[in-house]
């Protein structure tokens, strides 16, 4: 066991855990952040996706020890409200079905527009490759970051 | 309210009366419900309608994009323990002995321990599939703790031989012998060709089927094989259970809750008034959500932990527990006269541990001289409903065999489908057909003109089409490819559905398009295969599933419009993507797809 000092959406949060443990559970169990989810434990679907110092990241294959300084931002975290220019066009294109894989899908999207505001389809299709969504709601997804990049 | 029924209008779940009064419904809902139903009522028209047929986003949606816990495995009380089973490593074997010494060392680990399931001779529900009797379980703190003790145990496992379920369910008490061994795919692949040539169980027979294959000039015969498809629901399946002496309080992602509490009561030996079942989101559930053995094993760890409890199953568990879409396979037949008329249909099919064939369906009621046959090895590999059971299959090799029976008679195939319907329609061979002709010809005629059929402008595209009935609803698809990098690509799908009336129309056209996408992953790439029992894939870098670069740039959801009461769309748009692709895929590479997965073949080919 270690203690860590973790800033996590802005906020230091300190825990006392293996250093081993990924950040994903240090978030869902530790800190009562659900936002983040888990879907296959070793980075092949993007459910645990969250930004270290702004790039996305698999949560789930993030040791707890290697964080150190750098910030952490959860889906809970992306903006006070609810109102990130993504979060909006998910809402007005109604994107999720079962809605388990969005807050990763939305944390890649994010990552993306920030290196990229303006990503062709192609360029979409690359970012999001590593974002399973079971539903396939692949098109609407697409269409809902061609709408946040025009913000 | 004190006034006159007659005088009491409604609008927008309130009830007013023109003196000012007004109550809404959930107000007078209680008191309603004593009142007997009355005759006769006239309601209101579609004509009418302001919610219905508009399209509304989803209640939820707000919530989900901010993270907020919605899932099951998002819900949490102060003192809850977290729990994992060890189940066997094969189908067919069951937990010898084990030593939990050095899991028992483990930081934040509080128990290690066994237990039944189900005890000899319990009377299991219709939907209590049991894959693994004895659970070997550990329970912890933290997830992430568990996850790693349970690395620790050591156990001795055996196999189980054959054993006996009592299964209620319909059509009363069965005791069904499950049977022991471990299989494996090549083996079972083997195994159903060898029942394929032997007789089978009769489902439907028109006509006269015999003569018309001997008289034929032409017979073709062609074999598809599909093989188990895990559910792979993006939240693992998952249970919170707090069961104590008096009562049960248990939450999490299900889908009939009313299916799994006689037998809760039963396990617990507590009544029904005592037990709570909390629903939460589910994080997809496919038909996988409708068996609650996860619910049954949370509840008895946290009555023998004493605690109340998580029961997470890893992604590795829950792809290689069971209750697969079952292994299918099935012959066709078709009888060409010398002018090439279709006078004879035969289809035998076969599955492990059950076959697909709905023998009342079309093109039953079509064709003069019609026979359906079944058979069934039984297995120690689970099953259970998946998107559209039976149908899932059925309209993969039932509407790719239709192309190529079209391609010999020389017709195009939604010509030559019609011609068909047509003939159901106006002069049906024998009884029971289960589909509605005209409902059917209905979504292929409009697929036709909106994806302009045999219309210039799509030179383009190899394009395969496909229509299916099931749930009650009508879907036909034209799938239009492409080769890219290489390899075939859906670019562009039309699809037509018949649900009756559209209730909230963008969900449905994001219901239709989530299947199509769904259709056409788990027909290049959807499999699950097994080795001396052992599931060979366990997570999501050996079991593939579609991602966003493999998915269509457009799919144009169209909506027969009509005033009939509203059907399934979950399930219907699925099944007929996987005909459509691979009728595709014949026009793409020249070559006919048999088998599915399509991808492993296309490589080969390669």
């Amino acid at each position: 066991m270690a203690t860590y000092n973790l800033k996590v959406n802005g906020k230091i949060r300190q825990v006392n855990v293996d250093p081993s443990t990924p950040m994903l559970w240090v978030l869902r169990d530790h800190l009562d952040m659900p936002g983040t989810k888990y879907g296959c434990g070793i980075a092949q679907c993007g459910a645990c996706t969250v930004h270290l110092d702004g790039m996305a990241v698999r949560s789930c294959q993030l040791p707890v020890s290697v964080v150190g300084k750098q910030a952490i931002t959860t889906i809970e975290g992306l903006s006070a409200t609810g109102d990130h220019p993504v979060q909006k066009a998910w809402l007005e294109h109604d994107v999720a079905q079962c809605g388990y894989c969005q807050a990763g899908q939305i944390m890649s999207a994010t990552s993306l527009l920030k290196t990229n505001p303006k990503p062709s389809d192609a360029e979409i299709d690359a970012a999001m490759s590593g974002n399973i969504c079971r539903c396939g709601t692949y098109l609407r997804i697409k269409e809902a970051i061609h709408s946040a990049a025009k913000k | 309210m004190g006034v006159p029924a007659s005088e009491v209008t409604t609008k927008a779940g309130v009830l007013s009366h023109a003196s000012g009064k007004s109550a809404k419904y959930g107000e007078m809902a209680s008191k309603a419900a004593t009142l007997a139903v009355p005759k006769g009522m006239k309601l209101k028209a579609p004509n009418e309608f302001t919610v219905v047929r508009k399209s509304k986003k989803n209640v939820e949606g707000k919530k989900i994009v901010t993270g907020k816990p919605l899932f099951g495995l998002d819900y949490r009380t102060d003192g809850m323990l977290i729990a994992m089973i060890q189940h066997p490593p094969a189908f067919g074997m069951k937990l010898k002995s084990f030593d939990a010494s050095q899991t028992l060392k483990m930081p934040g680990i509080k128990d290690v321990f066994s237990l039944k399931l189900y005890q000899d001779g319990f009377e299991q529900g219709g939907f209590d599939t049991r894959t693994f009797n004895d659970l070997l379980v550990v329970v912890g703190k933290t997830t992430w703790e568990v996850m790693n003790a349970r690395k620790k145990l050591v156990a001795q496992w055996e196999p189980a031989g054959d054993t006996k379920d009592t299964m209620m369910g319909r059509g009363g008490k069965r005791e069904v012998t499950v049977p022991g061994g471990l299989e494996t795919t090549s083996t079972q692949l083997e195994k159903m060709q060898e029942l394929a040539r032997k007789p089978a169980q009769q489902l439907r027979k028109d006509g006269d089927p015999e003569t018309a294959f001997k008289n034929a000039a032409q017979i073709i015969e062609r074999t598809y094989n599909a093989p188990f498809l895990a559910h792979n629901c993006m939240e693992p399946m998952n249970f919170f259970a707090h069961v104590t002496d008096e009562k049960a309080l248990l939450v999490g992602p299900l889908q009939a809750p009313g299916w799994v509490e006689p037998t809760l009561s039963k396990l617990l030996n507590l009544p029904a008034d005592k037990i709570d079942i909390q629903m939460t989101r589910m994080g997809g559930g496919f038909g996988r959500r409708a068996y609650g053995q996860y619910l049954y094993e949370a509840a008895l760890i946290s009555k023998q932990a004493k605690a109340p409890v998580k029961l997470i199953y890893t992604r590795e568990d829950d792809m290689t527990y069971g209750i697969y879409r079952p292994m299918y396979t099935a012959t066709y037949r078709a009888a060409l006269d010398a002018n090439k008329n279709l006078i004879g249909f035969h289809v035998k099919g076969g599955g492990i541990p059950e076959h697909a064939i709905h023998a009342n369906r079309f093109p039953a009621g079509a064709v003069d001289n019609y026979l359906a046959e079944g058979w069934e090895i039984p297995s120690n590999i689970t099953i259970g409903a998946f998107r559209a059971p039976r149908s899932n299959f059925n309209a993969a090799a039932e509407q790719s065999f239709l192309d190529e029976v079209a391609e010999a008679m020389g017709k195009d195939p939604i010509e030559f489908r019609l011609e068909l319907l047509k003939r159901a329609k106006e002069n049906p061979v024998g009884k029971n057909n289960e589909y509605d002709a005209d409902r059917y010809a209905g979504v292929l005629t409009l697929v036709r003109d909106k994806s302009g059929w045999n219309k210039p402008g799509n030179e383009k595209y190899h394009r395969g089409v496909a229509a299916y009935f099931c749930h009650n609803s009508y879907a036909a698809h034209v799938v239009d490819m492409v080769t890219r990098d290489g390899s075939p690509y859906v670019e562009r799908v039309f699809s037509a559905m018949d649900c009756g009336i559209v209730v909230n129309p963008d969900a449905a056209r994001n219901m239709v398009q989530g299947a199509v996408v769904d259709g056409i992953g788990n027909a290049f790439y959807g499999a699950l295969t097994h080795k001396n029992g052992a599931a060979e894939q366990s997570n999501f870098h050996n079991y593939r599933i579609i991602r966003h670069n493999e998915a269509p740039q457009k799919i144009e959801v169209h909506f027969v419009e009509n005033d009939i009461d509203p059907t399934g769309l979950g399930e219907p748009p699925f099944p007929p993507v996987f005909g459509a692709v691979a009728n595709a895929l014949y026009k793409t590479t020249g070559k006919r797809q048999y088998n599915q997965p399509f991808e492993p073949e296309l490589e080969k080919r390669i």
